[in-house]
This record gives C-alpha cells, sequence and structure tokens, in this order.
C-alpha cells in the first residue's frame, strides 16, 4: 500500500510525518535540526529518499542540509552562496538604492530528472543551482542581471524568491516568483529571463500595472498543464493560460482574496484550494473561523470547505509555501499553519483533521506519495 | 608550531557539528581569532560560514568571541588573543548574542 510522507518545516526545526495511504493515523519524527528555522524542505521526485532542507539561524546564517534516506540521517552540504559578478542594487523599503546582501534559503527545487540538481531561490531574491547534490551552489545570474533588478524592493518578509516551477514538458523553461518584484520566466534554461507580470494590478505601488514591483505571494502549476498558472498575489487570485504572458483575475466570490497559499488538486488541473486570509494588515482568517476555499472550474467560483477546521477564536496564518497535496488515488491536501497545527484532507478539502498541532509555527509544508 | 586551545561552542553549533561543546584544537601560531576559526574550521567543515562571512571573513553580527573576563569580539582578526588562551589555560569561548528567542 502507498504510503505519504509529509514534509513539514518550522521556525524551530523540522518534522516529518508518516502515514500509510488511508492517512488516518500518523507517525511523528522530529524535531530535526531543533532551534533553527526550517524555511523548505523538498524530495527529489527521481529518488524520493533524497531530501534537501533549508536550515537557517539568525545567528549562525544559512546551512544546507541534504538525506539519502529519507530523513533518517542527515549531512550538511555546501551553504556557500556568492553573487556572481557585479552585485548591484535593488530598491530599499524607502526606495533608496541598496546593495544585495544574501540572507536566506527559502525555496528549494529538486530538478524533476536529476537527483544531484537542485534550485535554490534566496534573498535577497537570486536564483541559484547546485548540479553536485548541494555541495556547491552557482548562481543563475541572468534573472537579478536581466535589467528590471534595480526596481525590485522587499516584502515585508523581505526580497525572496520564494517559488520555483520546473516545467516537465520543457526542461528550458522555469518560473520563479519574487515578493515584491513579481513573476518571472527564462525558456533557455536560465540564462535569459523577463518578467511574466502583464495583467496585475497592484494599488501599492506608483504604477499599480508596472512591469515589476507587485508582490506576488506564490504560483502553483498542474504538471500536465505546465502553461496554466495560478498565483496568490499580496491581495488577487490571478491565473494565465499562457505560461504568465498575460493574467487575469480569478477571485469572483471569494470573501476576502488576500493570501498567501494556493495549490492545485493532483488529478483535477482547474481544482484549485487557497486560504483566505483577511488582509495585509490582519493575518488571521476572516472572522475567526479557518476555511480552506476550492474551486472546480480553473477559479471565479470559490466554495469554503471547513469540515473539521477551527470555527471560531482562529488566528493563525497560512504562509506561502505551507499547502501542498499528495498523489493518492483520492487526492490528499495538506496545510500547516503559525499556530504549529498540520490539517490534512485525504478526501479533496470535504473534511479535515490535524495530524498534528502544537508544533512551532510552520514555515513549509510538502507532501511525498511514496510505492 | 602550533598551540593547544580550547574552545567553547553554541549549543547549536556543536549539535551542528556532533561534537562536545568544548573542544581542543591545535592552532598555528600566532594564535588569533583568525588562526583559531580556521583550525574550527578545519576540524569541522560544516561549521564555515556560521561563525563568520565564507567571502569577508567578517564575524557574523549575533556571534561574540570571550575570554579572560574580556569581550574579545571586537578585536582585530589577527590580534593575538590573551596568553591564557594562546596557552590553553583559558578557553575562548563563542557565543550567540543574547538577542531574544
Amino acid at each position: 500500500m502507498a504510503k505519504v510522507r509529509v514534509l513539514v518545516g518550522t521556525h524551530k526545526g523540522a518534522f516529518i510525518l508518516t502515514s500509510d495511504g488511508a492517512r488516518a493515523e500518523w507517525q511523528i519524527s522530529g524535531p530535526f535540526f531543533a532551534g533553527w528555522e526550517i524555511f523548505h524542505m523538498k524530495a527529489s521526485p527521481v529518488n524520493p529518499d533524497r531530501i534537501y532542507a533549508a536550515q537557517n539561524s539568525d545567528w549562525f546564517g544559512q546551512m544546507m542540509q541534504r538525506s539519502d534516506d529519507g530523513g533518517a540521517t542527515w549531512t550538511a552540504v555546501g551553504n556557500k552562496f556568492e553573487y556572481e559578478g557585479e552585485t548591484g542594487t535593488h530598491q530599499w523599503y524607502d526606495g533608496t538604492p541598496h546593495p544585495w546582501e544574501f540572507k536566506r534559503v527559502w525555496h528549494v527545487e529538486p530538478s524533476l530528472t536529476d537527483a544531484d540538481t537542485v534550485y535554490a531561490g534566496v534573498e535577497d531574491a537570486a536564483l541559484f543551482r547546485s548540479t553536485d547534490a548541494g555541495q556547491s551552489w552557482q548562481e543563475l545570474p541572468g534573472l537579478r542581471g536581466h535589467g528590471t533588478g534595480p526596481d525590485w524592493q522587499p516584502g515585508a518578509g523581505g526580497m525572496c524568491l520564494h517559488s520555483i516551477i520546473l516545467d516537465p514538458s520543457d526542461p528550458n523553461r522555469i518560473f520563479v516568483a519574487i515578493s515584491a518584484a513579481g513573476a518571472f520566466r527564462t525558456d533557455d534554461g536560465g540564462k535569459n529571463w523577463k518578467p511574466v507580470n502583464r495583467g496585475l494590478v497592484s494599488q501599492y505601488i506608483p504604477d499599480p500595472e508596472a512591469e515589476v514591483g507587485h508582490c506576488v505571494h506564490h504560483i502553483a502549476m498542474h504538471p500536465a498543464h505546465p502553461g496554466r498558472l495560478f498565483m496568490q498575489k499580496h491581495w488577487d487570485i490571478m491565473r494565465s493560460d499562457d505560461a504568465g504572458d498575460h493574467w487575469h483575475k480569478i477571485s469572483g466570490n471569494l470573501p476576502t482574496d488576500f493570501g498567501f497559499v494556493i495549490d492545485v488538486h493532483a488529478h483535477e488541473p482547474e481544482t484549485l484550494y487557497i486560504v483566505p486570509i483577511k488582509s495585509d494588515a490582519e493575518h488571521f482568517p476572516l472572522d475567526g473561523r479557518l476555511l480552506v476555499y476550492r474551486s472546480r472550474s480553473g477559479g471565479h467560483e470559490w466554495e469554503p470547505l471547513g469540515n473539521g477546521l477551527p470555527e471560531q477564536n482562529c488566528y493563525v496564518n497560512v504562509l506561502r509555501d505551507a499547502m501542498a497535496v499528495d498523489q493518492m488515488e483520492s487526492c490528499g491536501v495538506y496545510f500547516g499553519t503559525t499556530g504549529g497545527q498540520v490539517y490534512a484532507s485525504a478526501d479533496s478539502g470535504d473534511h479535515w483533521q490535524a495530524i498534528v498541532r502544537d508544533l512551532p509555527a510552520v514555515l513549509s509544508v510538502e507532501v511525498q506519495t511514496l510505492p | 608550531m602550533t598551540a593547544p586551545v580550547r574552545v567553547q561552542l553554541p549549543a547549536s553549533l556543536s549539535a551542528l557539528a556532533g561534537t562536545a561543546r568544548e573542544l581542543d584544537l591545535s592552532v598555528v601560531l600566532p594564535v588569533t581569532q583568525r588562526t583559531i576559526l580556521d583550525a574550527l574550521e578545519l576540524a569541522y567543515p560544516m561549521l564555515r560560514g556560521t561563525l563568520r562571512d565564507q567571502t569577508s571573513q567578517r564575524r557574523r553580527p549575533f556571534i561574540r568571541f570571550f575570554a579572560c573576563q574580556q569581550d574579545l569580539s571586537h578585536e582585530a582578526p589577527d590580534a593575538p588573543v590573551p596568553a591564557d588562551v594562546a596557552s590553553g589555560s583559558e578557553i575562548f569561548m563563542i557565543v550567540g548574542a543574547i538577542a531574544g528567542g
């Protein structure tokens, strides 16, 4: 029987939750790297027992860890992230030029075809790649240097490259998203990049329809439809059907379209999940009731899903990398909260249960479906 | 020529390195902050970048160096450490600054 492994990064360590295909009973291991922020963990689709983890501390800086046995043991790998060439400047919060400074890794994205190749999205925003299983990292400088970099500015969480999507149909195509710069795409393996933000409208920047400057919180793609992208922007749920060249709003009947996460059902490319958050100032669910919203029509029409979720007095947040889906026949959906709960649904969102609670604040959730 | 130097790590870094908090290092003379850290990183490569920037070699902002009841954090990296540290009679303490959390 297949099993599921959930990789949970938290503010004070990593946890691994495992269950069989029923996803009713869960075993919890951890904390790994206790006391360290684990921004993200993700396994190689080529070798599922190879897991990469981004480990950070304000005191001790960035570490990268790799496991080759499904998370039982870990090895510290390379942690030198050095920008290529002229460092340059981006905008600081006050609009003045500020030199690029490496702070941390937000997201790791293992290659779809090579277990030794992995990408890292970092703050200050840049994309790095390792081709030796994390021992060494090289920047893909064409992103930071393509021309709009001096206009990028940090979002409240820092100027982070937080989303990396590898196109399964085209090994040369990669999408990334940066707060607060926007979405970008390369079609030549990372040498050249262009902003793909047409259609985004952000009232908090001088030109609401500017080429860059949008605070994109997360983007998602169904692998069967690699040109179709979904975005949770600072405000607005957006959709593109042409690989980011044009976006249109699909917030529809949502009570609020602020939020951080967005994901797509494993088997239904038009079924989307988000967790609406009240506002940019009030990072908690509307009316203190935690609800996932699902659209089965690719946007516009949304239904609240709350069976098993807190119905009152809930004031947690769900951060941008803290939602994932499994590949089981009945698709499982998972998300973690800043209150330390990880909620799971084994039936596409109809019913939920907390599979662990009282962890440190959850920063990221990834799921593996294992044979 | 080397000198025996005792170093104490923050708990987080001893866990990271899989070692005891107090270490005995053989440090190339003259014994300075730089040569102590060089010896430490040589013995425990996973600590590279955790105490000082790997490129600029600057001490990370929340890392402090204490020894002989003195704060040595702001001494030049190539300045000799106190003789009692260089002789191994006093421990060179690497401390994570108290900054909440």
